[in-house]
């Protein structure tokens, strides 16, 4: 049997509440496949199975808060008889407080049938009036039903939340984790100036190849350069675990996305440098749409090696970040702009853009890093190579 | 196709592409004259989108350097005027 545990999706993820199964018991499940829907700090994520089999229960209930690495589900993995699951042993899932729309996740009393008039104590009116709190929704934990303070304290602490909650929760957990950067990641800062004239005169001309729906951005050049330079600086396309660096074999770099209500994710764009541009244009537009329709996915989030953040649109011309740990680089890059740029003792103007990076120390130096930067600058120069 | 719309027709139908690509956004609010990449804060993405958009609802072919005529309603309205009457 395999247990599907709740996973992090990022380190400043603690718990996340499951908004809802997208299988139920006997249904298959292949890996990779979204089994459910869950509420984090930053967004509604749709979660991957990590196995392939049947489900076998679902122990979870929507409305749930459950921890990361909690038991939510119990696969039976294929070739095995199903068996009974010793429930007891599994961690407790703390319910959701009162006033979850749904109603699940926890035991609601049946409503008192045939009372002409509220059944309230004059201290849970009052408390009710100065909450804010309609007594007429209430259900009474009291004797007889009656609604009492505490049902009223209840519900007014549990009411849905609301966009600005979402944004404050968002902010708070973006500091957490920024601050944690601060705090445990020795940064160091470099940057280059790229001319990008190659790089834009060949855009130019292949977009007018391609159809509307599939011309390419300049972004995803940049974005591509990144992870072919990252074959060449394999150090900074990993995470720190523990007390020391990991390499990853794999280039999924994450792509910063604001998000019009405020905040911002960092999805992963899998096998970075493996895709075509065209591939990579796709994809890239995909997740941008997914992020800000509250429908990115689980690996999304706890996959990427790398971050790549650009400002240019906002006449940012230098970016230096702050690494979403437990990565161990980010790259900014900046508004592209006209400047004077020297080509075989001429000085001409040439549009530019400034790439920068975000290092921790304890993984790399400023001389891998000047390298990455360098690569990044030659893979630009050789456009259709990209 | 649609070569009879008006200029009314022609900005509600812009209003409810941008409206799809940017659904939280107060089209109300709007002014015509402005851009709306910075009023609604779209970026480089949404406005391949829209300019897609635009390509499919209209049948026409939108050059990448005729991008900066489509930076405000009232643009738009006049670009496709003269685009849909061709």
């Amino acid at each position: 049997m395999a247990e599907f545990l709740m996973p992090t999706l990022g380190s400043d993820m603690t718990e996340g509440t499951l908004v809802g199964w997208k299988k139920k018991v006997g249904d298959r499940v292949v890996k990779g496949e979204i089994i459910a829907e869950v509420d984090t700090e930053k967004a509604a994520i749709e979660i991957e199975s990590f196995h392939t089999g049947l489900i076998e229960r679902l122990i979870a209930r929507p409305g749930d808060k459950v921890p990361v690495g909690t038991v939510m589900a119990i696969i039976r993995e294929e070739g095995e008889p199903a068996a009974k699951v010793a429930v007891e042993a599994l961690p407790e899932i703390k319910p959701v407080p009162q006033a979850s729309p749904s109603g699940a996740g926890r035991t609601i009393p049946a409503p008192t049938p045939g009372l002409g008039r509220l059944r309230i104590s004059p201290a849970a009116r009052q408390l009710a009036a100065e909450l804010g709190v309609d007594p007429s929704t209430l259900l009474g934990t009291g004797p007889e039903g009656v609604i009492t303070r505490e049902d009223v304290q209840r519900a007014a602490t549990a009411r849905p939340e609301t966009a600005i909650d979402r944004q404050a929760r968002m902010r708070q957990t973006i500091a957490a984790a920024m601050a944690r950067s601060k705090r445990e990641i020795p940064h160091y800062y470099l940057s280059t100036t790229i001319d990008m004239g190659r790089a834009m005169t060949w855009l130019k001309e292949e977009n007018l190849k391609r159809p509307v729906a599939d011309r390419l951005l300049y972004g995803v050049l940049l974005i591509k350069a990144v992870a072919l330079a990252l074959r060449q600086v394999p150090e900074l396309n990993g995470l720190w675990k523990g007390n020391a660096a990991v390499q990853s074999p794999d280039i999924h770099v994450g792509v910063a996305v604001s998000l019009r209500q405020g905040g911002l994710v960092a999805p992963a764009i899998h096998h970075t440098d493996k895709l075509s541009l065209g591939e990579l244009m796709k994809r890239f537009q995909d997740v941008v749409k997914r992020a800000r329709a509250g429908t990115l996915r689980s690996s999304e989030l706890s996959d990427p090696t790398i971050t790549v953040t650009s400002l240019g649109e906002q006449g940012v011309e230098t970016v230096f970040g702050v690494i979403y740990p437990p990565q161990v680089a980010l790259v900014g890059l900046g508004k592209i702009v006209e400047r004077p740029w020297v080509v075989e003792g001429q000085v001409v103007s040439r549009p530019v853009v400034t790439a920068s990076l975000s290092a921790d120390h304890r993984v790399t130096d400023g001389h891998r890093g000047g390298l990455f930067l360098s690569a990044v600058d030659r893979l630009l120069q050789e456009p259709g190579r990209l | 196709m649609n070569r009879s719309l008006m200029p009314d027709e022609l900005k509600q139908t812009i209003l409810r592409l941008l409206g799809e690509i940017a659904p939280e956004a107060d089209l109300a609010a709007l002014n015509p004259d402005v851009s709306f990449r910075d009023q609604l804060d779209i970026d480089s993405i949404d406005f391949l989108n829209f300019v897609v958009a635009l390509h499919k609802r209209f049948q026409i072919d939108v050059p990448e350097s005729d991008y900066p005529e489509l930076v405000t309603i009232e643009g738009c309205v006049q670009y496709l005027q003269r685009k849909l009457v061709r």
